[in-house]
């Protein structure tokens, strides 16, 4: 089994609450994996742990076997590691086609570049086109991102992360919030990601989980309670006692 | 492209011919020279044949543009508040001075000179205002500030204390053109200088180094994770705009041949903030717009009130902040809808 992400016995406190607890988690290479779990048992905190935007009290990240623990998420994004948000984390007053501009840019090492027009990188807009098309942004690329329909919001997180070409995404409730008439547009494209992305989704939706994952870990309190293939741990009595039972 | 071709097969290749298309017309669009660009330079242009007289005030509100366009390097596009940004103008004037007196007194060398070491304090101290919450940031500024003036003062041996540094004039530009009594040639020249340096700044806005900085306002968290170093695109934006600021205030010096310690006084941090809220930030053109309101307001205040006019600056700030420097910002792009054709792109 080749984990392309992984930690080990990674903890995170908050004063004398233990937000992660002893969690050493592979992910392997290709996996559609869920990451599910109550109310307040961590999973927000374990990915921002994984992405950078928190450091870790202790223990490892490490991504296709390369420490990654303390590098800096712009780091980790180059080395084919993002994510999207659970709330919506956007550039209020950008335009999806400057977004998405924004992070190919980026991702193509050009956003150094203090002397060039955005516009003269042709083929870059050109890919942004497509991409755009492909998330189903096309029609409202030129519109203030904080004036798009939340669904559309929801897309653009996903396509911003994708801009980047990850080898592993992260998907934090991709459909968190979206009206269930926007809902469906959501969910066909995270199932059309491509198979070569890893795609970790935290989701408390079951039938999205069951439906979209090989491989499930359940984490409770912090600390992964357990952790299977979805016919497993549809199965285990341990996880409907504990999480599912509660909603059944 | 190297997008694996999936969805985009349903939409047709006609259909993303035409996506691809509106994509390029937007993104030329966001650079064109809008129309109140070219009014705003040949209005200046114009003000040298037409208004004479007034050279002393059109190149105080030159000097206060080029300084306020620097501050809207960090502030509008960076997101960095400043109450300490006059640092970088009065190192700038005292080294201009420094420069003219112990060096040569031709003023684009002494212009250079003083960018570079307002550059070098920008580049040294932008390190602290890398982290923390606003106010971190307003107190780091002003404080560095405050410990400028406060060395200025000390340092009498070399920038003459109290009373200023004087006993240097300035020669000919390039040796060539010398400063009129009237201050027409040098008003052409800090007109040259607030034209580069605002091409310059405008060049950056519409980089992709430009649209990174104003989504690091926006959401420095998510820029970095469409993997924007954002401490890099900080450090630079600042350092540029230092020398900016360093530049203005080597004009400063240029005009009245004489570096007052005033020139690192807070008031001068807190008029260019000033000037961005009357003019509006993140557009470039705040800070030229701001510094005539500004000066021309300031004017006329002292001249009804000599004693009182604080007074009513203080209640213009108050109203400008109460309606909303988002609404202040508008009206040029509003100004653009209302001409179709000639409005660039979000701001």
């Amino acid at each position: 089994m080749t984990a392309v992400l992984e930690t080990r016995d990674l903890k995170r406190r908050f004063g004398a609450f233990v937000a992660t607890n002893d969690v050493s988690l592979k992910i392997e290479r290709g996996a559609r994996h869920a990451l599910i779990g109550p109310n307040g048992a961590g999973k927000t905190t374990l990915v921002n742990i994984l992405t950078g935007v928190l450091p870790p009290t202790s223990g490892q990240v490490l991504l296709d076997g390369e420490e990654i623990t303390n590098l800096p998420s712009h780091t980790r994004v180059k080395k084919g590691l993002t994510r999207t948000f659970q709330i919506n984390q956007l550039f209020a007053d950008y335009t999806p086609l400057e977004a998405v501009m924004l992070a190919i840019l980026e991702r193509e090492g050009l956003g150094s570049r203090l002397w060039a027009v955005v516009g003269s990188y042709r083929k870059t807009v050109d890919e942004a086109a497509a991409l755009l098309a492909r998330f189903g942004l096309a029609s409202v690329m030129a519109d203030r991102t904080n004036r798009l329909p939340y669904g559309k919001q929801r897309l653009l997180e996903i396509a911003l992360a994708f801009a980047s070409k990850p080898r592993v995404l992260l998907l934090d409730e991709p459909a968190a919030g979206v009206p269930e008439d926007e809902r469906h547009e959501v969910l066909s494209i995270v199932s059309d990601l491509p198979a070569d992305v890893t795609v970790v989704l935290i989701e408390h939706d079951m039938d999205l989980v069951f439906s979209f994952a090989n491989r499930i870990s359940v984490l409770v309190a912090g600390a992964i309670f357990a952790e299977g293939t979805a016919a497993e741990i549809a199965a285990s009595p341990d996880v409907k006692a504990v999480y599912l039972g509660e909603s059944a | 492209m190297s997008l694996p071709v999936q969805e985009s097969v349903q939409t047709g290749a006609e259909e993303q011919h035409v996506d691809q298309s509106r994509a390029h017309r937007l993104m030329q669009r966001r650079t064109t020279v809008r129309s109140f660009e070219i009014l705003i330079w040949l209005g200046a242009l114009a003000t040298v044949y037409l208004l004479p007289s007034k050279m002393l005030i059109l190149t105080e509100i030159a000097i206060l543009a080029l300084f306020a366009v620097s501050l809207d390097l960090v502030l509008g596009f960076a997101g960095i508040v400043s109450l300490g940004h006059a640092a970088f103008f009065g190192l700038g004037a005292y080294t201009a001075g420094l420069f003219a007196r112990y060096v040569t007194a031709e003023p684009v060398a002494g212009l250079l000179v003083a960018g570079a070491a307002a550059g070098l304090l920008g580049y040294a101290t932008s390190f602290l205002i890398l982290r923390g919450s606003d106010l971190t940031r307003l107190m780091t500024t002003l404080g560095i500030a405050l410990m400028m003036a406060e060395a200025a003062n000390q340092m009498a041996w070399l920038t003459g204390g109290a009373d200023g540094l004087s006993g240097f004039s300035i020669d000919p530009i390039f040796g060539l053109v010398p400063f009129d009594l009237w201050g027409r040639n040098g008003f052409i020249y800090y007109l040259v200088v607030l034209f580069l340096s605002t091409l310059v700044a405008r060049r950056l806005a519409f980089s992709p180094f430009g649209l990174s900085l104003k989504a690091i306002k926006s959401n420095p968290v998510r820029a970095a994770l469409v993997g924007v170093p954002v401490r890099r695109r900080l450090i630079t934006t600042y350092t540029v705009a230092a020398v900016m600021a360093g530049f203005a205030g080597a004009l400063l010096t240029h005009t009245t041949s004489f570096v007052s310690p005033d020139v690192l006084a807070f008031h001068r941090s807190a008029d260019v903030l000033l000037v961005l809220a009357i003019g509006g930030t993140g557009y470039l053109y705040g800070g030229i717009f701001g510094a005539i309101g500004f000066t021309l307001l300031k004017d006329a205040l002292s001249v009804v009130t000599p004693q009182y006019w604080m007074f009513w600056i203080g209640l213009l700030l108050v109203i400008l902040v109460l309606v909303g420097r988002a609404r202040l910002t508008r009206w040029v792009d509003d100004l653009g809808e209302r001409l179709p054709g000639l409005r660039g792109t979000n701001r």
